[in-house]
């Protein structure tokens, strides 16, 4: 645990991602099986222990030290692991141990309920403070150190001098500690035979449009809807349903998985019909209530049907396509989707544009509630796994603003622990109250985070746990991509993605947006 | 409890002896003040009458240009008001001291800032009993630990050996801290010159003439870069990230505070080496301390004061916080 503790920590000090791959690739090198694969499994959020919660570690720091200190303790660490980690009493002159990553993993799948506290307890006894660290992060999950899977998959790559695409494809088909990926890479076995198998394929991601010319001729003009990439699998007789980045969410959508029935692997955009949009699709707001869940009501799936929205088709039967242009799969797939259930599965439109100013009023004009802006997709393109430049672009519509009053602002959590990073900001009702319309974090610079920061704790009215309260003097501009009717906050509103697009020092509080206007832009 | 209250006031700005109209580390200027160490925090500039010890003067003097003062020895004291002052070793900078005032069969200690921990660049705590124990709580959480330090300055020279083509730079406050790195680096036997940024001269050239020996220091900005590879520079914290540390080769940044405990802090602060090397008592130390002295009555005047008093409730020691000001968290941790 202690190699990799230190890996963990190495990371998380490391800014540079050369430093970061070149940390990760001669850990996997030097560490032997199944340890690497549990790590790699750990660096990239792929293993997960259900029986061990954040408040399962905080409940156990609670029998070994006093919870006042420890609730003071986690307010000013910003984290409930780093937080246990650090005050687990350590008993005076004990052999410090070092178990393996695998004796941790099996102590930790062995866990249920009611005997996870004390494997934990006597897993943190055995540790020193950096592995405690560690092996907390490992079991609660979210080790943010800064490596996203891509990252983690580079490095296997480099390690063992592979490609990244059969390391990205192979990944995701076989389960930690991936034994057979490393005996692959390292040496130079046979590769998995994977064809048949409802395995994930990495998805192919577009670059924001900045203005570049593109000549229209070339590519497709698509509507970028408002939802979640999915990618559906129906292969040997399974289905699987695959998240952006990479997660099965079947269990979420028995709707959808229940009616993919024919061999192939489609991509597309989930979303749910709304009622209020005449069966058309929803926003996004609708969708979140579809989202996360491991059960799904009857009652939920009534209400809220989920669809796919169709556009691209990487395996056609057994064919794999994705080396083919993509006007080729086009065709493949305008034959694929009507044969599909209607109800669940439907063709994203190729819209027909003449020139980029008809396409710039098009974007502009696009206020449908699933509308997110336009896609331009090269027709000569292959399926590429990734975001490869000259392919695909987004380009969405512009962002709504509005002028908010700071109300509260909260602590933020790990490098932003001392800094009052999160604010909740309001309008103006027509009786002159401010309300809560949303909260953001971010958008603003770090010289602006201080300056933020400094006004916050200048202007405290009253303090409330890590939250506090502050003068209604401060303009905030907050950019959102759309607002929604929401009893989250006071107002009835929500925005979605709202961040703070300027200060504005320059602006008295009583001329901030009211409600009334806000209401006005709901799509 | 009453009668102590009577005679020693906590205000915003200091603590305040009645009987004798002396402050002890006052943040404004007064009358008469007993200055318990040089850190800009407790040593402020522009008071009439001032007591230290004669490196606390020695150091206000090269930080105000004034070396005015009465100078008192540990152990020594002095009278003022009826009340029996004297200092007595700290151990958390060199000149540090710790106040203690009899008065009418009553002895209160204040510690100013402290620590336990071996320090080869001045004198260590003095343990001295005690009725009222007025004491600081920089790190008075259970989270802060500190190591030992051998541990610390390992990393530096295991980072060396890694990349011999880079240089570490440490951010170290230049009053105490740099110094007592300096010495641990030399104990560690690190024989190399060691190169200083402008600002930690004087102090250093200071702690040398009063027989702290640091070997060679040379500065930064005499030195050609390619020099500086494979070399340790010392640098005030705020450096760190400044236009300044362009002039080194391939800096490696680590930072010597105790709040390198925690990972958001160093991180924050774009630190790649966390060097958890406190002048202050870690939790072990401030709550070991108070069990040994147990005094009547426990003081807490600056830091995570809820943590520490949280500590006396559960063990039922009589304990209160004082609000002071100006003593913010600062880079001398």
């Amino acid at each position: 645990m202690r190699r990799f503790a230190a890996l963990i920590d190495s990371l998380i000090y490391t800014r540079s991602r050369n430093a970061k791959l070149a940390a990760i690739a001669s850990y996997l090198r030097e560490t032997p099986d199944p340890d690497r694969g549990w790590a790699l499994a750990a660096l990239t959020d792929s293993i997960d222990f259900p029986a061990v919660k954040s408040a399962t570690i905080r409940n156990l720091a609670g029998t070994r030290i006093d919870p006042e200190l420890f609730r003071l303790s986690r307010h000013h660490v910003g984290d409930t692991a780093e937080t246990v980690a650090l005050v687990w009493p350590e008993a005076e002159g004990r052999v410090q141990g070092d178990p393996s990553i695998d004796e941790v993993v099996q102590a930790l799948s062995a866990a249920n309920r009611a005997t996870t506290p004390d494997i934990v307890a006597s897993l943190l006894d055995s540790m020193d403070s950096n592995s405690r660290y560690a092996m907390l992060k490992l079991a609660v999950g979210g080790m943010r150190v800064g490596v996203s899977a891509r990252l983690a998959k580079t490095a296997f790559a480099q390690a063992f001098d592979v490609a990244l695409d059969d390391v990205e494809e192979l990944w995701h088909a076989l389960d930690p500690p991936y034994d057979k990926l490393f005996a692959w890479a390292e040496q130079g076995g046979e590769r998995p035979d994977l064809s048949a198998t409802p395995f994930f394929r990495p998805f192919m991601l577009s670059h924001p449009f900045e203005g570049n010319h593109l000549d229209l001729d070339q590519y497709a003009v698509e509507w970028k809807w408002d939802g979640i990439r999915v990618q559906a699998v129906h292969l040997g007789g399974e289905t699987r349903l695959y998240s952006r980045g990479g997660d099965d969410i079947s269990a979420s959508f028995p709707d959808i998985v229940e009616s993919f029935d024919r061999d192939g692997v489609i991509d597309g955009e989930l979303l749910v019909r709304g009622t209020d949009q005449g069966g058309e699709a929803a926003s996004f707001n609708a969708l979140q209530k579809r989202l996360g869940r491991k059960t799904v009501s009857k009652k939920m799936r009534q209400e809220f049907p989920a669809f796919v929205r169709v556009y691209d088709l990487l395996m056609d039967g057994d064919a794999d396509l994705r080396l083919s242009p993509w006007h080729e799969r086009r065709q493949r797939l305008e034959s694929f989707v009507p044969k599909l259930h209607p109800d669940h599965f439907d063709l994203s439109a190729v819209v027909n544009v003449d020139d980029f100013a008809a396409l710039e009023a098009m974007r502009a004009g696009a206020r449908d509630a699933a509308i997110e802006g336009v896609m331009l997709k090269r027709r000569e393109s292959p399926y590429l796994a990734g975001r490869v430049t000259g392919h695909w672009y987004k380009w969405k519509r512009d962002p709504l603003n509005a002028d908010c009053v700071m109300m509260y602002a909260q602590r933020g959590n790990g490098r932003r622990a001392s800094f009052y990073s999160d604010y909740t900001f309001g309008c103006w009702t027509d009786d002159g109250e401010l309300l809560p319309v949303g909260k953001a974090y971010s958008g603003f610079t770090d010289e602006e985070l201080k300056w933020l920061d400094r006004f916050v704790r200048q202007n405290t009215l009253n303090r409330f746990g890590p939250v506090r309260e502050v003068k209604k003097s401060l303009v905030l501009e907050v950019a959102f991509d759309s607002i929604h009717e929401s009893g989250r906050h006071k107002s009835g509103l929500a925005m979605r993605f709202p961040r703070i697009h300027r200060i504005r020092k320059d602006k008295p509080a009583e001329e901030a947006d009211r409600i009334v206007t806000l209401r006005s832009m709901i799509s | 409890m009453a009668k102590a209250k009577h005679w020693i006031e906590p205000h915003p700005q200091g603590i305040y002896v009645r009987p004798a109209d002396v402050w002890i580390d006052p943040s404004t200027p007064k009358q008469r003040a007993v200055v318990t160490h040089g850190h800009a925090d407790h040593a402020r500039g522009g008071h009439g009458d001032v007591w230290a010890t004669p490196e606390t003067l020695a150091i206000m003097g090269l930080r105000y240009g004034t070396e005015a003062g009465t100078a008192i020895s540990y152990g020594e004291g002095f009278e003022q008001g009826g009340v029996r002052f004297s200092l007595h070793s700290a151990g958390h900078v060199l000149g540090s001291a710790q106040v203690l005032m009899e008065y009418q069969r009553e002895r209160v200690v204040v510690t100013g800032d402290y620590k336990r921990r071996p320090d080869p660049t001045c004198a260590p705590f003095a343990l001295v009993p005690c009725d009222i124990f007025i004491t600081e709580a920089t790190f008075g959480l259970p989270v802060f630990r500190h190591p030992p330090i051998a541990g610390e300055i390992a990393k530096i020279f295991s980072r060396l050996e890694a990349e011999p083509d880079s240089s570490i730079l440490i951010g170290a406050y230049a009053l105490g801290k740099a110094q007592r790195v300096i010495a641990e680096l030399r104990r560690a036997g690190w024989n190399q010159p060691i190169y200083l940024h402008g600002a930690q001269v004087r102090m250093c050239e200071l702690y040398e003439e009063l027989g702290v020996s640091l070997g060679e220091l040379r500065l930064v900005m005499d030195t050609p870069k390619e020099d500086m590879r494979g070399q340790i520079i010392i640098a005030p914290p705020s450096a760190l990230t400044d236009k300044w540390s362009r002039r080194l080769p391939n800096p490696v940044t680590a930072m010597a505070s105790g709040w390198m405990r925690v990972r958001g802090r160093a991180r924050q602060r774009g630190v790649e080496i966390p060097l958890v090397i406190s002048d202050h008592a870690d939790w072990d130390e401030l709550t070991g301390t108070i069990r040994e002295l147990a005094p009547k009555e426990t003081w807490i005047t600056h830091g995570s004061e809820d943590g520490l008093l949280r500590w006396c409730e559960l063990h039922q020691i009589r304990a209160r916080a004082l609000a002071m000001v100006g003593r913010e968290e600062g880079d001398d941790g």
